[in-house]
C-alpha cells in the first residue's frame, strides 16, 4: 500500500496509506483532509482538489498535460505555479510511495 | 381537489413530444419539479421542436449534464451563437450586445476570467469575513422581533447587496443602485420589473456610465484589492471595449446578487418545511458548513446553463446536430436519484453534500462560489446567535423566470431566545 502525504500550508502532515490504484484525491476526501474537497466527485471538473507536488516528486508525479483539461482548470486556481496538479488526476501507486502534496494556502 | 383533476396533472399527462418545461409560469408557481421527474424517467434527454425560445435541447440527468459541461470544445457558450440562457442573448428585442466571460469560449474566457478572479479568492475572502460579519449583524439587530417583516427585503437583498458593494468598493449611501441593476439585467418586461426593452437598455447603460466614473477614477488611483480597481489595472482587461465592460460588470452584479439572495431566501423557507432539521441545526451549530452546501443544491438558484452545440455530438445516446440549443437543467439534476441519494428531502447534514451542480463544473464554474459559501454561513451563524427561530408566517411568492430560480417576498416573524 503506497502511502500520500498532505502537508497543511501550517506545515501539519497527514500521511495516508491507501491501495494502489487510488486517486490522490479519494484518499484525502476519504480521511477528511482539511482543504480537498473534491466538489465533482473526481472528474476533473471543479479544481478544489488543488495541490502543489512537493518539487522532489515532479520528475515521477508528472505535470498536468499542457492544454488538456486538468491545465484548462489550474490556471483559475488560486495560487497555481508549475508544481500545480488536481489530486483526482494522480493515481497512487507503489512508484509513488512516500508522494508529497502540499496544499495551497487558502483553499479553506 | 377529487383524484380525478389529480391525474390530470399536466406534467404526467402533456404527450412527450408537446412536452416544454421553459415556461416561467412553471417556475414561479414551482410545480416545475414534476416535469422533470418524468422527463428523467422518461426521456432524459429531450428534444422541444418547438418553444417561445425556439427549439431546444433539456439534459436532465447529473452525469450528463456533467458531460456537456466538461466539453467546452463541443458545447459553446459564445455569446454570438446565443450564450448561456436559453433565451437567447443577441436576439433582437433584448439587443444590447453585451460581452461576458461566462459567454466567451476559450482562449478569450481564460484571460478575462483570470483577471477578475482574484477578487473572490479564499485569500482575499480572509479580508472581507470581518467586514460582512460586522455588516451581516448590523442587519439583523435592526429587525424588529415578532413582526412581520419581508425577509427577502429586508435581509437576503440588503446582505447581498452590502457584500457586493463591499467587493466592488462601491459608493455605500449608493448601494441599492446595485439590487437595482441586478433586477433590471435579467428582467423581461412581463416581470413588471421594466415596462419595456428599451426602458431595460436606458437603466442598464446608466449603469455603464456609472460604473465608467468609478473606473476612470480607479485607473488614476494604486491598485486595491476590489473588483474595478482589478480589472482597470490588469492588461487583460483595461482595454476592453465598452460593451464588454458592462457585460462583465452585469455578470459579476447578478453573479453575485441574485444567486446568494434567494439561497438565503431558500434555507429560511428549506427548514421551516423541515422542521426535525431546523431542530437538529439549534441543537447543534457545528452542521452549518455542511448545510450551506445543501441550500445551494435545495433552492439551485440558477435553475440552467445553456450551450450550443459546435458539431455533431452525442448525450445520453442521443444525436445533437451541429447549431442546436442544448440546456443543461442543473433544478433537475440536483434532485436526480441516480446520483444524490434520497434528493427530494433536504437534509442539512448530508454526508457529501459538496456534490451539486448549482455552481456548474467545468471552465464555466461559478467563480464567486466561495463568497457565496462565506456569506450564508456568516448570516446563518449570526441568525443562531440571536434568533430560535425565523418562522415563516405566510406563502412566499416566487419570481417570474425560467432562469433564475427566487423569491420576491418571504413573510416571516423572529423569535428571540
Ligand atoms: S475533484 Fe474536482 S477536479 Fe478533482
Amino acid at each position: 500500500m503506497p502511502t500520500v502525504i498532505f502537508i497543511e500550508p501550517d506545515g501539519a502532515e497527514y500521511p495516508i496509506a491507501v491501495k494502489s490504484g487510488t486517486t490522490a484525491r479519494d484518499a484525502a476526501v476519504n480521511n477528511g483532509v482539511p482543504g480537498i474537497d473534491g466538489d465533482c466527485g473526481g472528474e476533473c471538473a471543479c479544481a478544489t482538489c488543488h495541490v502543489h507536488v512537493d518539487a522532489a516528486w515532479m520528475s515521477r508525479a508528472g505535470m498536468a498535460e499542457p492544454g488538456g483539461m486538468e491545465a484548462n482548470l489550474l490556471q483559475f486556481a488560486e495560487g497555481s505555479t508549475e508544481n500545480s496538479r488536481l489530486a483526482c488526476q494522480i493515481t497512487m501507486t507503489d512508484d509513488l510511495d512516500g508522494l508529497m502534496l502540499r496544499i495551497p494556502d487558502g483553499q479553506h | 381537489m377529487t383524484t380525478d383533476t389529480l391525474t390530470r396533472d399536466p406534467a404526467s399527462t402533456v404527450p412527450l413530444s408537446q412536452m416544454d418545461v421553459s415556461d416561467p409560469k412553471l417556475f414561479q408557481s414551482d410545480t416545475i419539479g414534476s416535469y422533470f421527474t418524468r422527463l428523467r424517467r422518461e426521456d432524459p434527454v429531450h428534444y422541444c421542436p418547438e418553444s417561445a425560445y425556439g427549439p431546444y435541447w433539456s439534459v436532465t440527468k447529473f452525469n450528463d449534464i456533467m458531460q456537456v459541461e466538461v466539453n467546452h470544445q463541443t458545447f459553446s457558450s459564445e455569446s454570438k451563437l446565443g450564450g448561456i440562457t436559453l433565451q437567447d442573448m443577441q436576439s433582437g428585442e433584448a439587443s444590447l450586445e453585451l460581452e461576458m466571460f461566462i459567454a466567451m469560449d476559450p482562449p478569450k474566457h481564460d484571460a478575462q476570467r483570470k483577471a477578475v478572479s482574484p477578487a473572490v479568492a479564499p485569500s482575499n475572502l480572509v479580508l472581507l469575513e470581518p467586514i460582512i460579519r460586522e455588516r451581516a449583524g448590523f442587519i439583523l439587530d435592526s429587525l424588529p422581533v415578532g413582526e412581520e417583516i419581508d425577509w427577502v427585503d429586508r435581509v437576503s437583498i440588503e446582505l447581498t447587496t452590502m457584500t457586493l458593494a463591499t467587493l466592488f468598493d462601491f459608493p455605500w449611501e449608493e448601494r441599492r443602485k446595485l439590487t437595482r441593476w441586478s433586477d433590471v439585467a435579467t428582467a423581461t418586461p412581463e416581470t413588471g420589473v421594466v415596462s419595456s426593452f428599451e426602458q431595460r437598455r436606458e437603466e442598464l447603460l446608466d449603469c455603464a456610465q456609472y460604473f465608467k466614473g468609478l473606473w476612470d477614477k480607479r485607473a488614476n488611483e494604486p491598485p486595491k484589492p476590489d473588483l474595478i480597481s482589478m480589472m482597470v489595472h490588469s492588461p487583460a482587461t483595461r482595454d476592453m471595449p465598452y460593451l464588454e465592460f458592462l457585460g462583465n460588470l452585469i455578470l459579476l452584479i447578478v453573479g453575485g446578487n441574485d444567486t446568494t439572495r434567494n439561497s438565503i431566501s431558500g434555507g429560511v423557507l428549506a427548514l421551516n418545511q423541515n422542521p426535525a432539521e431546523y431542530r437538529k441545526l439549534m441543537a447543534d451549530p457545528g452542521l452549518i458548513p455542511k448545510m450551506i452546501p445543501e441550500i445551494i443544491r435545495w433552492q439551485t438558484p440558477l435553475t440552467h446553463m445553456r450551450r450550443t452545440a459546435l458539431m455533431d455530438a452525442e448525450i445520453g445516446g442521443k444525436k445533437i446536430r451541429k447549431g442546436d440549443k442544448v440546456v443543461m437543467w442543473y433544478l433537475s439534476g440536483n434532485r436526480d436519484d441516480e446520483v444524490i441519494d434520497r434528493p427530494n428531502e433536504f437534509i442539512i447534514d448530508r454526508p457529501n453534500s459538496r456534490h451539486h451542480l448549482s455552481f456548474g463544473f467545468g471552465v464555466h464554474r461559478c467563480m464567486g462560489n466561495r463568497v457565496a459559501e462565506l456569506q450564508l454561513r456568516i448570516i446563518w451563524e449570526e441568525i443562531l446567535k440571536r434568533f430560535s427561530k425565523v418562522e415563516v408566517v405566510g406563502a412566499p411568492e416566487r419570481t417570474l423566470s425560467n432562469f433564475i430560480r427566487g423569491f420576491t417576498r418571504l413573510p416571516v416573524k423572529l423569535r428571540g431566545h
